[in-house]
């Protein structure tokens, strides 16, 4: 595979730290080099949240992606922040319900998900983010393609590996969520 | 072997530091350290541990001292401005050769600074943690991985030597998260310290752990003995690693975050064809000076990168003997270079 | 031949290096009697401050720390905390208790730390020769207050038994002296019974002893004593201030 050099960015409390965690625990699983790196600070109390995650073959060298190939973004600051950094060809991912806005760029593939009207309709208010992650998937890592790495119960494991035990009851909510993703 | 899982560096830390055998640890909460005690507070209470929130950093690592000076291994960790209060604990406790570890998870400074990872504390580390004449062990993980192999090491040596040691991380490889294996629990047996204040039991005569000696011939003698002691940890303790180094023109010296950074900076040289490669402090006390001192037979010249002013730069002249040009880029205040950054220096002096 | 009197085991036979007239003799030979007395010199460890007491590791025959200034209670609890079986104490003076080591003081007592504090009160640094003391009193002329201590410059002197005796975490607070005999016998058991508080698992128990320092006050030894006895104690009045077994909370 290419290395993937990804970007989750979001308000905090939208989860954009969990869909990296879990795509990160992708890669784990599928024996890939990772990294997972936190925006930290009094970010992480109600501003702008992102983290870094990197997916290759080889030992990553910085964890903190400043030119993603595939960018996820949960609100419009962080569209606004990251657009540009964006590679040629790169992937971005956004959450169209909460960024009433399209992107000018030509030379990206950007899909456009009501993610948060989704999981407000469909029974799982809060999981915009694992929509979205469904539609990366679908898209970019079980892909045909350079950056395909990861098969769809590997997916369905790092999940499992994420959510607590203590919130175990969740996992369905997630499963469905990431379904409707992958259909959008 | 246990299965690889995905921590944050701050946690695996804490855990390494429970699996090699350290049920005692005292801090004081600072980013971006902090995960590290949330962590420990979890944990000890489940082993029977010690978890104990001081009420500053000097009281944290005095406490330290105490439990040390039981005979148990102990730590505690800060962030730069918390380290700086720990320096007087330190030195007392390299004045009474008691063993620890301290591990610093650095930011930007100086001041109260930021809270951004920075490698600006690599002076305070290796040359002036706190008054007098003494040395820390001083170690710098590149992973996460890495911080797990090294906590486990630093306490071994630490209590080889009797002298306390450091883990010089930052606020990036804190927390940042990758793979890792971590050691079984309950492996590492205790260390016998018959030098400890554990009680005499009516055995032998009283220990003392001191660092107070007024007639000066004494406490010269004491000093000297242990740097004859630092010269053997000099010797033997050395750690590096070499990164396409045999046939470059020009290795880059980093170690830490700016090293991960580097050596993505050395990837893409080579793949233009640049004859470039890295050396990677382990240890930054003892210093690598074999390995640099090596390279300086071939290499024509050297370049320094880290998240600082230029701190280890020094360190790199003076291995050498200044036989080659040695240049130093760097970024500060909680700034991470980026690969092209470096790349930029390394065509810029290869031109 | 019957012996009468004898030297505690657990001092060693280290001569003292303290000023003629100082209690600090005293107070070490009432400590060593305690850990005599219960039997436990093989499992203390005792902690030596910053002060003119700083040596008291070479006159204890129990293992021994020696703190940085003002941090004996930390490497107390640090003690305690790893190996909870042994007895641990400190002997600090007022400038390590009670100044540079006041958070570690009260944040040790309220935690409730299982340690014995033996607290010598001399109203003045003697160690660095005769400055102003947290506890020297209103007026008191020192090496740093020339002019006598200026309440409006200086502050008031702190009450360390009153103020740790308004902490839960405190079992057993109290004030003593060595001026006498009947003083000296009553110290003797609040030491003994600060011991065998942590013994019996009760917590954190502190006994002030009100101390003299002829060499740094400028007074004879028997013009000491009676220094003590006309302005400490008026100000620092000897007494139980807190001891949980009997209820006594604040004096």
């Amino acid at each position: 595979m290419k290395d993937l050099n990804m970007v989750f960015a979001g308000f905090g409390g939208q989860g954009v730290l969990f869909a990296g965690k879990v795509a990160a625990y992708a890669g784990l699983l599928e024996n890939k080099e990772i990294s997972w790196l936190p925006s930290y600070g009094p970010e992480m109390r109600g501003g702008t949240a992102n983290c870094s995650v990197c997916i290759s073959d080889e030992p990553i060298g910085s964890p903190l992606v400043t030119a993603p190939n595939v960018l996820v973004a949960m609100n419009l600051p962080s569209l606004d922040k990251f657009i540009n950094a964006v590679e040629p060809g790169g992937t971005v991912i956004l959450d169209s319900s909460l960024i009433d806005k399209k992107v000018e760029r030509t030379d990206i593939n950007v899909y456009y998900v009501p993610s948060s009207t989704l999981a407000e309709e469909n029974g799982v208010s809060g999981l915009a983010n694992m929509i979205l992650i469904g539609k990366l998937f679908h898209e970019v890592c079980m892909a045909e393609g350079d950056y395909g790495f990861c098969k769809e119960e590997t997916l369905d494991k790092a999940i499992q590996k994420c959510i607590p035990a203590r919130k175990a009851d969740m996992l369905e909510f997630n499963r469905k969520a990431v379904k409707l993703g992958a259909e959008q | 072997m246990s299965e690889k899982v995905l921590m944050k560096g701050n946690e695996a830390l804490a855990e390494a530091a429970i699996r090699a055998g350290c049920h005692h640890f005292f801090g004081y909460p600072i980013t971006p350290q902090t995960e590290l005690a949330a962590h420990m507070s979890k944990r000890m209470p489940k082993i029977g541990g010690t978890y104990l929130q001081a009420e500053s950093e000097i009281a944290a690592i005095n406490m330290v001292l105490g439990a040390s000076a039981a005979g148990i291994r102990a730590m505690t960790s800060s962030s730069s401005p918390g380290i700086s209060l720990k320096g007087e604990g330190i030195s007392y406790m390299a004045g009474s050769d008691l063993p620890a570890l301290i591990i610093n998870v650095q930011r930007g400074g100086p001041g109260l600074g930021g809270i951004q990872p920075s490698q600006a504390d690599y002076w305070q580390a290796t040359k002036a943690t706190g008054h007098g004449d003494f040395q820390l062990l001083v170690y710098a993980p590149s992973t996460v991985q890495e911080m797990v192999d090294l906590v486990s090491d630093a306490f071994d040596t630490a209590d080889k030597y009797r002298m306390p040691a450091m883990i010089l991380a930052d606020g990036m490889l804190g927390q940042m998260m990758e793979p890792v294996v971590l050691p079984e629990e309950g492996a590492k047996k205790p260390v016998e310290k018959p030098w400890a204040a554990s009680g005499h039991d009516g055995k032998r005569t009283h220990n003392i752990i001191n660092s107070l000696y007024l007639t000066p011939d004494k406490l010269e003698e004491l000093v000297k003995e242990r740097f004859e002691r630092y010269e053997t940890v000099k010797k033997n303790e050395q750690r590096v690693e070499e990164y396409l180094v045999d046939d470059a023109e020009l290795v880059i010296v980093a170690y830490g975050a700016s090293s991960r950074v580097s050596r993505g900076a050395v990837n893409k040289a080579r793949e233009k064809g640049l004859k470039v490669g890295l050396i990677r402090p382990i240890s930054l006390w003892p210093f690598p000076v074999d390995a640099l001192r090596k390279a300086a037979g071939h290499v024509k010249q050297m370049l320094v990168v880290e998240m600082s002013m230029g701190q280890m730069v020094d360190d790199v002249k003076l291995s050498i003997d200044c036989r080659v040009p040695v240049h130093f880029y760097g970024r500060t205040g909680g700034m991470i270079p980026a690969p092209a950054e470096i790349l930029g220096e390394v065509e810029k002096l290869l031109k | 031949m019957a012996i009468v009197f004898q030297k505690p085991s657990s001092l060693t036979d280290a001569p003292l290096h303290y000023c003629p007239g100082c209690t600090h003799g005293i107070v070490h030979r009432l400590v060593a009697q305690a850990l005599d007395e219960l039997g436990v010199e093989g499992k203390t460890v005792g902690v030596a401050s910053v002060g003119c007491s700083v040596m008291c590791y070479d006159y204890f025959s129990c293992d021994m720390v020696q703190a940085p200034h003002g941090r004996a209670q930390a490497v107390a609890t640090g003690l305690k905390r790893a190996r909870p079986d042994n007895v641990i104490f400190t002997y600090q003076g007022d400038g390590d208790l009670a100044a540079i080591g006041t958070a570690e003081t009260v944040h040790a007592a309220t935690r409730g730390e299982s340690i014995t504090v033996i607290f010598i009160n001399n109203a003045i640094y003697g160690m660095t020769g005769g400055q102003m003391a947290p506890t020297s009193l209103p007026g008191q002329v020192t090496q740093t207050t020339p002019y006598g201590r200026d309440t409006n410059t200086a502050g008031y002197p702190v009450r360390v038994c009153e103020m740790l005796s308004t902490l839960d975490g405190v079992a057993f607070a109290q004030r003593v002296a060595v001026n006498n005999v009947k003083n000296v016998n009553a110290a003797r058991k609040a030491i003994k019974k600060a011991f065998q508080n942590q013994i019996d698992g009760k917590g954190y128990s502190i006994v002030e002893v009100l101390s003299t320092c002829p060499t740094n006050w400028g007074l004879s030894p028997i013009e000491a004593v009676k220094w003590l006895e006309d302005n400490m104690v008026p100000y620092y009045p000897l007494g139980v201030y807190k001891d949980i077994e009997e209820g006594v909370k604040v004096k």
